[in-house]
């Protein structure tokens, strides 16, 4: 039986937002216009013809790119807002986590909010006071329970919030990306919930950018793209079609903001310093073909080129190259002195080319440093994180490198490799 | 409507809820407390006592026996009037200020004005007994007729439900009502009989007076209290149907707009 019935569902917002501003009583009279503007004018159409069902006990993964219309389908789902066209028919208690702790006052105490948060979500006193220590344990928070709630960190108001809206026990469960903002330990423990739930037999529609778990919980993922479902089906089949648009997309932006950061000299000045004796200009990244490239599969082949110009002769000069992750750890370092170049020569322009056959990184965006200095340190030219590539691929493995390797098994262990699950 | 009215009376433990904690927040950040919503109308109790009592009367303020009764009908008719202003003025903002609820809960948004109103009612009957030290305080005696004050309390929520449901809604789509509000709350207050008496207007002017549904409720407030004796029950009456009928058409423009708050707040 279908826990979500989704027929041709449309939403539109008018788009008086800019006008409205100035929008006032006097203006509308004037113009006459006091019940013109509360009709219809421009609109922007958020959900275009949408139609699912999720079977009860399954749980649907919806992913797309901000503004594609998920949180105005959820909201939809959830009862907050109404379709402008089509129908949705859900059975059973509703619980959306959209924000948490929607209705928590700053000033009173958790215990306290916890009784006017579960009310608001539609519990009984008796109802949450048949829960409360549940409440409590699985927030954390039994010493701070009666402290008022601003004294919270943000990481304990969003436990306690999570912790009510979980325990209204729900059957049919809405999750809107609130996981994004936990802190690291508890994250697990509501995914350990959640699929709690799912053993359960509840419903769960589940909205995220984190697609790794998507691919992990969902029984079936729709990708909502411009306000239509884009595609429907098993998570990975659909999660790669997303990353593969996602990547395309990148590229070409990434290829524009690439000529963009050469001429926006401001920027240049904080991440680029040294005696310029010797410069680095026009640094590119290509593939194994030679196409300019700034979005990689995790194994691929990279190359990175840069001109260099020595005004003057030199004869100590070292080139060097630096990977940082996005969280700025470096995945790799290496220069021409440690690896036994000794330098001879330099004069007037020439170009550096380092080739990685295969990159061996897992997904992310990766920052370049590159440098050309004195054996002793002393900067010519350096380039901190002045460049990026991103590494987009079906791996879900994690780390800082994609150490090469491979999985042997001795015959009595059983295991079959999906080529593509 | 019937079906509507009895959806708003199954929300009533959140009413109470929501009622509470605002009672307890604003109780809670003050070391004064609940002393602080009396504040208000202390003053403006003081400040037209001193005024019209000793600037302008001399000691003396005309129809009235002595300045200590003038002080106890001002007193009389702030405290019903500040709950009545402080509603309209409270729920011109909270759908804004309570935004979270609508936008991110599946909330019955009409329990918002109602909480408005409710709680300033509390603050409302909170100052009650203060009034009745005051008569204590300066001898003037209390008749059974003090029992009447259930049917002004109703007649003034009722009333002020209504236009606060309008405002509300209204100043969702129109900003400025709020500006609009404080003014006109300013002149409404001088056209009520509360700093004079209804007796003391020129008979032309009581016409006038008798348009204004808070003149009588007002009145009534004085009747059961400083005059000790029954309102003037045909006046109140209408006034009732009246306060219905402002509560119908309230309610039916914020039920109309309800749909507009979710994306408009």
């Amino acid at each position: 039986m279908e826990a979500v019935q989704v027929r041709d569902v449309f939403k539109f917002y008018k788009k008086y937002a800019d006008r409205h501003k100035f929008l006032t009583i006097k203006s509308a009279m004037v113009n006459k216009t006091l019940f013109g503007d509360l009709q219809v004018g421009e609109r922007f159409e958020a959900l275009r013809g949408v139609s699912f069902d999720v079977e009860a006990g399954h749980t649907l993964g919806v992913i797309g790119e901000n503004g594609s219309g998920k949180s105005t389908l959820l909201k939809i789902l959830a009862g907050i807002s109404k379709p402008t066209a089509g129908t949705v028919v859900t059975r059973g208690r509703i619980s959306a986590l959209i924000e948490l702790g929607a209705g928590f006052h700053p000033e009173i105490s958790g215990r306290e909010n916890i009784f006017i948060n579960g009310v608001i979500l539609g519990l009984t006193r008796k109802q949450i006071q048949e829960k409360y220590d549940e409440i409590v344990r699985f927030a954390e928070l039994e010493e701070f329970i009666d402290n008022p709630v601003k004294s919270y960190s943000s990481g304990m108001f969003m436990r306690l919030g999570f912790s009510i809206a979980i325990n209204v026990n729900p059957d049919i469960l809405l999750v809107d990306e609130v996981l994004a903002v936990g802190d690291a330990s508890f994250v697990p423990k509501c995914l350990d919930k959640i699929n709690e739930f799912r053993r359960h037999g509840k419903t769960i529609i589940y909205v995220s950018h984190d697609l790794a778990t998507i691919e992990r919980i969902c029984d079936e993922v729709i990708w909502i793209k411009k306000g239509k479902i884009e595609m429907r089906g098993y998570p990975k089949r659909v999660v790669d079609a997303y990353l593969e648009y996602i990547g395309k997309k990148d590229e070409k932006k990434s290829l524009l903001q690439h000529g963009e950061e050469e001429t926006s000299a401001g920027r240049e000045k904080e991440k680029r310093w040294g005696s310029r004796e010797i410069e680095i200009s026009d640094v590119r990244m290509f593939d194994g073909r030679g196409q300019e490239k700034y979005i990689f599969e995790a194994d691929e082949p990279l190359a990175i080129r840069f001109d260099v110009e020595a005004h003057a002769a030199e004869t100590d000069f070292v080139f060097g190259i630096g990977v940082f992750n996005g969280e700025g750890i470096n995945c790799y370092g290496s220069n021409t002195l440690l690896e036994n170049y000794a330098a001879r020569k330099i004069q007037g322009k020439g170009r550096v080319q380092l080739t990685v056959p295969a990159l061996g990184l897992v997904n992310g965006t990766y920052f370049l440093d590159i440098a050309v200095h004195k054996r002793d340190g002393y900067p010519f030219d350096y380039h901190h994180f002045q460049y990026s590539f991103k590494v987009v691929s079906s791996h879900r493995d994690v780390g800082i490198a994609r150490i090469p390797h491979r999985w042997e098994f001795s015959d009595n262990i059983v295991l079959k490799k999906n080529e593509n699950p | 409507m019937i079906e509507k009215l009895k959806e708003i009376v199954r929300h009533r433990e959140l009413i109470f809820t929501l009622v509470s904690r605002e009672l307890k927040a604003r109780y809670r950040g003050t070391v004064l407390g609940f002393l602080w919503s009396l504040f208000n109308p202390l003053l403006l109790m003081l400040v037209y006592t001193v005024v019209f009592g000793f600037i302008v009367g001399g000691g003396r303020v005309s129809g009235f026996e002595s300045t200590k009764f003038y002080a106890l009908f001002l007193f009389n008719g702030i405290l019903p009037w500040t709950w009545f202003s402080s509603s309209m003025l409270e729920s011109a903002n909270v759908l804004s200020v309570q935004g979270a609820l609508i936008k991110k809960i599946k909330f019955p948004i009409e329990v918002l004005p109602i909480m408005v109103v409710t709680t300033n009612m509390v603050h409302f009957l909170l100052g009650l007994p203060v009034l009745v030290f005051f008569f204590i305080l300066f001898g003037k005696a209390l008749t059974p007729w003090v029992l009447f004050l259930p049917v002004s309390l109703l007649a003034q929520y009722i009333f002020t439900m209504g236009l606060c449901f309008l405002v509300s809604a209204l100043t969702v789509h129109f900003k400025d009502i709020k500006d609009i509000l404080s003014n006109l709350l300013t002149l409404w207050f001088f056209a009520t009989p509360i700093i004079y008496t209804y007796q003391s207007v020129p008979k032309a002017l009581q016409y006038v007076l008798n348009l204004n549904p808070m003149t009588h409720i007002i009145e009534s407030y004085h009747y059961s209290f400083y005059f000790g004796s029954l309102p003037h029950y045909k006046r109140f009456a209408i006034t009732i149907v009246v306060g219905l009928l402002f509560f119908y058409l309230g309610y039916l423009i914020f039920d109309k707009l309800r749909d507009t708050f979710v994306e408009e707040v």
